[in-house]
Protein backbone atom coordinates (compact mmCIF):
# COMPACT_ATOMS: atom_id res chain seq x y z
CA UNK A 1 0.00 0.00 0.00
CA UNK A 2 1.13 3.48 -0.92
CA UNK A 3 1.01 6.47 1.40
CA UNK A 4 -1.56 7.58 -1.51
CA UNK A 5 -3.69 4.40 -1.76
CA UNK A 6 -3.58 4.82 2.29
CA UNK A 7 -4.88 8.09 2.54
CA UNK A 8 -7.67 7.19 -0.21
CA UNK A 9 -8.66 4.84 2.44
CA UNK A 10 -8.79 7.10 5.03
CA UNK A 11 -10.19 9.44 3.35
CA UNK A 12 -13.44 6.84 2.14
CA UNK A 13 -13.81 6.07 5.60
CA UNK A 14 -14.24 9.30 6.67
CA UNK A 15 -16.45 10.76 4.28
CA UNK A 16 -18.90 7.15 4.44
CA UNK A 17 -19.05 8.03 7.84
CA UNK A 18 -20.60 11.03 7.60
CA UNK A 19 -22.63 10.01 4.21
CA UNK A 20 -24.45 7.01 6.11
CA UNK A 21 -25.30 8.91 9.33
CA UNK A 22 -26.26 11.85 6.85
CA UNK A 23 -28.38 9.04 5.62
CA UNK A 24 -30.06 7.87 8.76
CA UNK A 25 -30.72 10.88 10.55
CA UNK A 26 -32.48 12.21 6.93
CA UNK A 27 -35.09 10.12 7.68
CA UNK A 28 -35.99 11.94 10.72
CA UNK A 29 -37.28 14.14 8.72
CA UNK A 30 -40.76 15.17 9.20
CA UNK A 31 -40.88 12.00 11.49
CA UNK A 32 -39.07 13.61 14.74
CA UNK A 33 -41.01 14.38 18.14
CA UNK A 34 -41.15 17.66 17.66
CA UNK A 35 -40.58 20.42 14.93
CA UNK A 36 -37.36 22.00 17.15
CA UNK A 37 -35.69 18.67 16.91
CA UNK A 38 -36.85 18.11 13.06
CA UNK A 39 -34.60 20.65 12.21
CA UNK A 40 -31.91 20.29 14.28
CA UNK A 41 -31.55 16.32 13.32
CA UNK A 42 -32.11 17.13 9.86
CA UNK A 43 -29.52 20.49 10.33
CA UNK A 44 -26.98 17.61 11.31
CA UNK A 45 -27.79 15.56 7.91
CA UNK A 46 -26.94 18.49 5.90
CA UNK A 47 -23.53 18.75 7.75
CA UNK A 48 -22.60 15.93 7.24
CA UNK A 49 -23.46 15.29 3.64
CA UNK A 50 -21.16 18.44 3.18
CA UNK A 51 -17.97 16.66 5.14
CA UNK A 52 -18.65 13.93 2.93
CA UNK A 53 -18.85 15.87 -0.14
CA UNK A 54 -15.40 17.32 1.15
CA UNK A 55 -13.75 14.65 2.14
CA UNK A 56 -15.12 12.24 -1.36
CA UNK A 57 -13.93 15.00 -3.55
CA UNK A 58 -10.85 15.02 -1.95
CA UNK A 59 -10.21 10.74 -2.00
CA UNK A 60 -11.35 11.33 -6.26
CA UNK A 61 -8.70 13.35 -6.21
CA UNK A 62 -6.13 11.09 -4.28
CA UNK A 63 -7.62 8.43 -6.71
CA UNK A 64 -6.21 9.58 -9.97
CA UNK A 65 -9.12 8.49 -11.75
CA UNK A 66 -10.78 11.68 -12.35
CA UNK A 67 -13.71 10.13 -9.69
CA UNK A 68 -15.97 13.06 -8.51
CA UNK A 69 -17.29 13.40 -5.19
CA UNK A 70 -20.92 11.99 -6.76
CA UNK A 71 -19.10 8.80 -8.81
CA UNK A 72 -18.21 7.39 -5.09
CA UNK A 73 -21.19 8.08 -3.43
CA UNK A 74 -23.26 6.52 -6.04
CA UNK A 75 -20.98 4.34 -8.45
CA UNK A 76 -19.38 2.04 -5.69
CA UNK A 77 -20.87 -1.50 -3.83
CA UNK A 78 -21.18 -2.06 -0.40
CA UNK A 79 -17.82 -3.97 -0.04
CA UNK A 80 -16.56 -0.83 -0.98
CA UNK A 81 -17.98 1.24 1.36
CA UNK A 82 -15.66 1.82 5.04
CA UNK A 83 -17.90 3.20 6.99
CA UNK A 84 -18.56 2.50 10.72
CA UNK A 85 -21.51 -0.32 11.31
CA UNK A 86 -22.77 2.08 13.99
CA UNK A 87 -23.86 4.42 11.48
CA UNK A 88 -25.57 1.86 9.38
CA UNK A 89 -27.94 0.54 12.05
CA UNK A 90 -31.57 1.46 12.03
CA UNK A 91 -32.76 4.81 13.71
CA UNK A 92 -34.87 2.45 16.04
CA UNK A 93 -37.14 5.01 18.57
CA UNK A 94 -35.61 8.72 19.10
CA UNK A 95 -33.63 7.39 22.32
CA UNK A 96 -32.03 5.03 20.01
CA UNK A 97 -30.86 7.41 17.46
CA UNK A 98 -29.92 10.01 20.15
CA UNK A 99 -27.47 6.98 22.02
CA UNK A 100 -25.96 6.21 18.60
CA UNK A 101 -25.36 10.41 18.08
CA UNK A 102 -24.23 10.71 21.97
CA UNK A 103 -21.75 8.06 20.48
CA UNK A 104 -20.31 9.03 17.10
CA UNK A 105 -20.51 13.04 17.91
CA UNK A 106 -18.14 12.18 21.10
CA UNK A 107 -16.08 10.53 18.75
CA UNK A 108 -15.46 12.46 15.90
CA UNK A 109 -15.13 15.76 18.46
CA UNK A 110 -12.02 13.96 19.93
CA UNK A 111 -10.94 13.07 16.33
CA UNK A 112 -11.51 16.13 14.35
CA UNK A 113 -9.78 18.08 17.10
CA UNK A 114 -6.76 15.86 16.77
CA UNK A 115 -7.02 15.85 12.82
CA UNK A 116 -6.49 19.60 13.23
CA UNK A 117 -2.87 19.13 13.43
CA UNK A 118 -2.60 16.52 10.44
CA UNK A 119 0.40 16.87 8.56
CA UNK A 120 -2.09 16.94 5.58
CA UNK A 121 -3.14 19.91 4.77
CA UNK A 122 -6.51 19.25 3.11
CA UNK A 123 -7.43 16.78 6.24
CA UNK A 124 -6.50 19.56 8.95
CA UNK A 125 -9.02 22.54 6.78
CA UNK A 126 -11.75 19.78 6.48
CA UNK A 127 -11.31 19.30 10.16
CA UNK A 128 -11.61 22.80 11.21
CA UNK A 129 -14.40 23.29 8.98
CA UNK A 130 -16.34 20.14 10.49
CA UNK A 131 -15.10 20.15 14.16
CA UNK A 132 -17.52 23.57 14.63
CA UNK A 133 -20.48 21.84 13.41
CA UNK A 134 -19.50 18.67 15.90
CA UNK A 135 -19.89 20.73 18.56
CA UNK A 136 -23.33 21.23 18.10
CA UNK A 137 -24.00 17.46 17.16
CA UNK A 138 -22.29 16.61 20.72
CA UNK A 139 -24.13 19.39 22.58
CA UNK A 140 -27.45 18.49 21.38
CA UNK A 141 -26.52 14.70 21.71
CA UNK A 142 -25.53 15.08 25.57
CA UNK A 143 -28.45 17.48 26.03
CA UNK A 144 -30.91 14.52 25.36
CA UNK A 145 -29.32 12.10 27.00
CA UNK A 146 -29.02 13.76 30.15
CA UNK A 147 -32.47 15.23 30.02
CA UNK A 148 -34.12 11.27 28.70
CA UNK A 149 -31.91 9.49 31.35
CA UNK A 150 -32.52 11.43 34.21
CA UNK A 151 -36.10 11.94 33.13
CA UNK A 152 -39.37 9.68 33.43
CA UNK A 153 -39.56 6.03 34.27
CA UNK A 154 -40.31 5.53 30.44
CA UNK A 155 -37.22 8.14 29.05
CA UNK A 156 -34.94 6.75 31.39
CA UNK A 157 -35.49 2.79 30.38
CA UNK A 158 -35.45 3.58 26.96
CA UNK A 159 -32.37 6.12 26.57
CA UNK A 160 -30.76 2.96 28.87
CA UNK A 161 -31.92 0.47 25.70
CA UNK A 162 -30.23 2.76 23.28
CA UNK A 163 -27.18 3.21 25.24
CA UNK A 164 -26.99 -0.79 25.60
CA UNK A 165 -28.10 -2.36 22.21
CA UNK A 166 -25.59 0.25 20.32
CA UNK A 167 -22.75 -0.10 22.85
CA UNK A 168 -21.28 -3.46 20.71
CA UNK A 169 -20.46 -1.17 17.78
CA UNK A 170 -18.71 1.12 19.44
CA UNK A 171 -15.38 -1.28 19.59
CA UNK A 172 -15.19 -0.70 16.17
CA UNK A 173 -14.44 3.31 16.51
CA UNK A 174 -10.82 2.37 17.71
CA UNK A 175 -9.87 -0.45 15.52
CA UNK A 176 -6.90 0.72 13.15
CA UNK A 177 -5.38 -1.17 9.73
CA UNK A 178 -2.53 -0.67 7.71
CA UNK A 179 -3.61 2.23 5.81
CA UNK A 180 -4.04 3.75 9.60
CA UNK A 181 -0.27 2.66 10.78
CA UNK A 182 1.32 3.96 7.69
CA UNK A 183 -0.51 7.31 7.85
CA UNK A 184 0.28 7.47 11.51
CA UNK A 185 4.01 7.31 10.54
CA UNK A 186 3.83 10.26 8.22
CA UNK A 187 1.77 12.45 11.40
CA UNK A 188 -1.42 12.34 8.74
CA UNK A 189 -3.86 10.06 10.49
CA UNK A 190 -5.48 10.31 14.18
CA UNK A 191 -4.05 8.21 17.25
CA UNK A 192 -7.02 6.76 18.00
CA UNK A 193 -5.92 4.78 21.32
CA UNK A 194 -5.19 8.64 23.02
CA UNK A 195 -9.03 9.87 21.16
CA UNK A 196 -10.23 6.09 23.07
CA UNK A 197 -8.88 6.98 26.12
CA UNK A 198 -10.93 10.64 25.98
CA UNK A 199 -14.10 8.90 24.56
CA UNK A 200 -14.09 6.63 27.28
CA UNK A 201 -13.72 9.50 30.15
CA UNK A 202 -16.40 11.56 28.26
CA UNK A 203 -19.35 8.75 27.78
CA UNK A 204 -18.76 7.59 31.44
CA UNK A 205 -19.48 10.83 32.78
CA UNK A 206 -22.33 11.58 30.86
CA UNK A 207 -24.20 8.65 31.11
CA UNK A 208 -23.08 8.82 35.20
CA UNK A 209 -24.67 12.57 34.86
CA UNK A 210 -27.51 10.80 33.35
CA UNK A 211 -28.45 8.35 35.74
CA UNK A 212 -27.44 6.10 33.45
CA UNK A 213 -25.60 3.00 33.65
CA UNK A 214 -22.22 2.17 31.58
CA UNK A 215 -22.57 -1.03 29.49
CA UNK A 216 -20.05 -3.32 30.39
CA UNK A 217 -17.54 -4.44 26.94
CA UNK A 218 -18.65 -8.00 25.67
CA UNK A 219 -18.16 -8.78 22.04
CA UNK A 220 -17.82 -6.33 19.71
CA UNK A 221 -18.72 -6.35 16.54
CA UNK A 222 -16.28 -5.65 13.89
CA UNK A 223 -15.88 -5.53 10.23
CA UNK A 224 -16.21 -2.74 8.14
CA UNK A 225 -12.68 -1.49 8.19
CA UNK A 226 -12.39 -4.56 5.35
CA UNK A 227 -15.89 -3.76 4.13
CA UNK A 228 -17.82 -6.13 5.68
CA UNK A 229 -21.27 -4.51 6.64
CA UNK A 230 -24.44 -5.85 8.32
CA UNK A 231 -27.59 -6.22 5.95
CA UNK A 232 -28.51 -2.57 6.45
CA UNK A 233 -26.22 -0.74 4.44
CA UNK A 234 -27.13 -2.95 0.82
CA UNK A 235 -30.64 -1.30 1.72
CA UNK A 236 -29.33 1.66 2.01
CA UNK A 237 -27.49 1.80 -1.38
CA UNK A 238 -30.47 -0.11 -2.87
CA UNK A 239 -32.13 3.26 -2.16
CA UNK A 240 -29.41 5.71 -1.93
CA UNK A 241 -27.62 4.60 -5.43
CA UNK A 242 -31.40 3.72 -7.55
CA UNK A 243 -31.49 6.42 -9.36
CA UNK A 244 -27.55 6.54 -11.04
CA UNK A 245 -28.02 2.36 -11.35
CA UNK A 246 -31.15 2.77 -13.64
CA UNK A 247 -30.21 5.67 -15.07
CA UNK A 248 -26.54 5.88 -15.70
CA UNK A 249 -24.69 9.45 -16.15
CA UNK A 250 -28.10 11.49 -15.26
CA UNK A 251 -27.80 14.80 -13.85
CA UNK A 252 -30.13 17.66 -13.36
CA UNK B 1 -3.76 36.54 -31.40
CA UNK B 2 -4.36 36.35 -27.66
CA UNK B 3 -4.79 39.39 -25.20
CA UNK B 4 -5.52 39.89 -21.77
CA UNK B 5 -8.98 41.07 -22.08
CA UNK B 6 -9.87 40.68 -18.81
CA UNK B 7 -7.75 42.14 -15.67
CA UNK B 8 -8.51 40.58 -12.12
CA UNK B 9 -10.16 43.85 -10.47
CA UNK B 10 -12.66 43.71 -13.83
CA UNK B 11 -13.40 39.82 -12.89
CA UNK B 12 -14.23 40.57 -9.11
CA UNK B 13 -16.05 44.05 -10.27
CA UNK B 14 -18.37 41.69 -12.46
CA UNK B 15 -18.08 39.05 -9.60
CA UNK B 16 -19.71 41.36 -6.60
CA UNK B 17 -22.96 41.87 -7.82
CA UNK B 18 -23.38 38.28 -6.82
CA UNK B 19 -25.79 37.96 -3.70
CA UNK B 20 -26.00 34.88 -1.37
CA UNK B 21 -29.20 33.08 -2.59
CA UNK B 22 -30.22 32.48 1.12
CA UNK B 23 -29.92 35.61 2.32
CA UNK B 24 -30.20 38.42 -0.71
CA UNK B 25 -29.29 41.21 1.12
CA UNK B 26 -25.42 40.53 0.99
CA UNK B 27 -23.36 39.55 -1.36
CA UNK B 28 -20.71 36.75 -1.67
CA UNK B 29 -18.16 39.01 -1.38
CA UNK B 30 -19.12 40.80 1.23
CA UNK B 31 -19.77 37.14 3.14
CA UNK B 32 -15.98 37.28 2.74
CA UNK B 33 -16.46 33.83 0.37
CA UNK B 34 -15.46 35.38 -2.67
CA UNK B 35 -11.36 34.21 -1.66
CA UNK B 36 -9.55 35.02 -5.50
CA UNK B 37 -9.40 35.55 -9.15
CA UNK B 38 -6.72 33.65 -10.72
CA UNK B 39 -6.02 34.49 -14.38
CA UNK B 40 -3.58 32.95 -16.22
CA UNK B 41 -3.30 33.05 -20.47
CA UNK B 42 -6.78 34.11 -20.23
CA UNK B 43 -8.00 31.69 -18.03
CA UNK B 44 -10.18 33.03 -15.28
CA UNK B 45 -10.21 30.69 -12.06
CA UNK B 46 -12.27 32.24 -9.07
CA UNK B 47 -11.49 31.28 -6.02
CA UNK B 48 -14.11 30.43 -3.13
CA UNK B 49 -14.72 29.26 0.46
CA UNK B 50 -17.70 27.73 1.78
CA UNK B 51 -19.57 28.49 4.62
CA UNK B 52 -20.76 25.77 5.79
CA UNK B 53 -19.82 22.44 4.24
CA UNK B 54 -23.02 21.33 3.83
CA UNK B 55 -24.27 25.29 2.93
CA UNK B 56 -26.61 23.96 -0.45
CA UNK B 57 -26.36 27.74 -1.98
CA UNK B 58 -22.40 26.58 -2.72
CA UNK B 59 -23.92 24.93 -6.21
CA UNK B 60 -25.79 28.38 -6.78
CA UNK B 61 -23.31 30.39 -6.45
CA UNK B 62 -20.84 28.62 -8.56
CA UNK B 63 -23.54 28.66 -10.71
CA UNK B 64 -24.03 32.28 -10.81
CA UNK B 65 -20.56 32.89 -11.06
CA UNK B 66 -20.22 30.86 -14.25
CA UNK B 67 -23.46 32.94 -15.62
CA UNK B 68 -22.14 36.32 -15.05
CA UNK B 69 -18.52 35.74 -16.24
CA UNK B 70 -20.42 34.32 -19.61
CA UNK B 71 -22.33 37.14 -20.10
CA UNK B 72 -19.11 39.00 -20.26
CA UNK B 73 -17.88 36.84 -22.58
CA UNK B 74 -15.49 34.72 -20.19
CA UNK B 75 -16.33 31.26 -21.20
CA UNK B 76 -15.00 28.46 -19.57
CA UNK B 77 -14.25 30.10 -16.15
CA UNK B 78 -13.18 27.48 -13.16
CA UNK B 79 -14.62 27.83 -9.90
CA UNK B 80 -12.46 25.93 -7.38
CA UNK B 81 -13.88 25.63 -3.57
CA UNK B 82 -11.06 25.44 -0.99
CA UNK B 83 -11.62 24.91 2.75
CA UNK B 84 -7.99 26.39 4.02
CA UNK B 85 -8.31 28.50 5.74
CA UNK B 86 -11.77 27.84 6.81
CA UNK B 87 -14.22 30.49 6.51
CA UNK B 88 -15.20 32.09 9.95
CA UNK B 89 -17.96 34.78 10.25
CA UNK B 90 -15.25 37.29 11.10
CA UNK B 91 -14.38 37.62 7.60
CA UNK B 92 -17.78 39.01 7.16
CA UNK B 93 -17.48 42.68 6.40
CA UNK B 94 -19.27 45.11 9.37
CA UNK B 95 -21.11 46.50 5.71
CA UNK B 96 -22.81 42.84 5.90
CA UNK B 97 -23.53 42.43 9.50
CA UNK B 98 -25.15 45.82 9.26
CA UNK B 99 -27.50 45.06 6.08
CA UNK B 100 -28.16 41.43 7.64
CA UNK B 101 -29.90 43.03 10.70
CA UNK B 102 -31.74 45.73 8.42
CA UNK B 103 -32.72 42.66 6.54
CA UNK B 104 -34.14 41.50 10.90
CA UNK B 105 -31.01 38.41 11.08
CA UNK B 106 -28.65 39.18 14.33
CA UNK B 107 -25.11 39.33 13.15
CA UNK B 108 -22.79 37.29 14.49
CA UNK B 109 -20.79 38.07 17.47
CA UNK B 110 -16.98 37.50 16.93
CA UNK B 111 -16.20 33.91 16.51
CA UNK B 112 -13.94 33.98 19.81
CA UNK B 113 -17.61 33.66 21.27
CA UNK B 114 -18.24 29.85 19.95
CA UNK B 115 -18.91 28.45 22.95
CA UNK B 116 -22.39 29.85 22.08
CA UNK B 117 -23.32 26.04 21.94
CA UNK B 118 -23.92 26.82 25.33
CA UNK B 119 -25.99 29.95 24.31
CA UNK B 120 -24.79 32.23 27.64
CA UNK B 121 -24.39 34.84 25.07
CA UNK B 122 -26.72 38.18 24.96
CA UNK B 123 -28.10 38.80 21.15
CA UNK B 124 -29.84 41.68 20.27
CA UNK B 125 -33.16 41.97 18.36
CA UNK B 126 -32.51 42.94 15.23
CA UNK B 127 -36.37 44.78 15.40
CA UNK B 128 -35.94 46.76 18.70
CA UNK B 129 -32.37 46.41 19.89
CA UNK B 130 -33.63 44.74 23.42
CA UNK B 131 -30.85 42.33 25.09
CA UNK B 132 -33.90 40.79 26.41
CA UNK B 133 -34.20 38.00 24.15
CA UNK B 134 -33.99 34.05 24.36
CA UNK B 135 -33.04 31.10 22.25
CA UNK B 136 -36.28 28.98 20.64
CA UNK B 137 -34.69 26.37 19.10
CA UNK B 138 -30.00 26.14 18.65
CA UNK B 139 -30.91 25.09 14.74
CA UNK B 140 -32.96 27.38 12.14
CA UNK B 141 -33.95 27.24 8.97
CA UNK B 142 -30.79 27.11 6.99
CA UNK B 143 -27.73 25.66 8.89
CA UNK B 144 -26.40 28.91 9.48
CA UNK B 145 -28.99 30.27 11.69
CA UNK B 146 -30.69 29.73 15.22
CA UNK B 147 -33.85 30.91 16.27
CA UNK B 148 -34.77 33.38 18.87
CA UNK B 149 -37.75 35.70 20.60
CA UNK B 150 -37.39 38.71 21.99
CA UNK B 151 -39.19 39.29 24.95
CA UNK B 152 -39.53 43.18 24.71
CA UNK B 153 -41.38 43.13 21.07
CA UNK B 154 -41.91 39.84 21.26
CA UNK B 155 -40.80 39.54 17.74
CA UNK B 156 -39.05 36.34 16.76
CA UNK B 157 -35.93 36.14 14.51
CA UNK B 158 -32.83 34.58 13.01
CA UNK B 159 -29.41 34.98 14.64
CA UNK B 160 -26.86 33.59 12.30
CA UNK B 161 -24.55 31.82 14.00
CA UNK B 162 -20.51 32.74 14.80
CA UNK B 163 -18.59 30.78 13.44
ZN1 LIG C 1 -37.34 43.14 19.97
Amino acid sequence: MTEQQALYKYCLRLGDNALIQSYRLSEWCSNAPILEEDLALTNFALDMTGRAQALLSYAGKLDGNNKTDDDLAYKRGERDFYNLLITEQPNGGFAHTIARLLYTSTFEYFFYTELLHSADATLAAIAAKTIKEIKYHKAHATDWVLRLGDGTEESHYRMQQGIDSLWMFTGEMFETGEADALLRDKNIAVDLGAVKSKWQASIAAVLAEATLALPKDEYMQTGSLQGVHTEYLGHILTEMQYLQRAYPEAIW
Amino acid sequence: MVKQLHTKKDILNILSVIRDPEIPVVTIEEMGMLRDVLVKDNVVEVILTPTYTGCPAMGIIEHDIKMMLDIAGIADAKVTLVYDPAWTTDWMSDVAKEKLKNYGIAPPLHSSCNHEVFSTNIIECPHCQSKNTAMISRFGSTACKSLFQCNDCKEPFEYFKCH
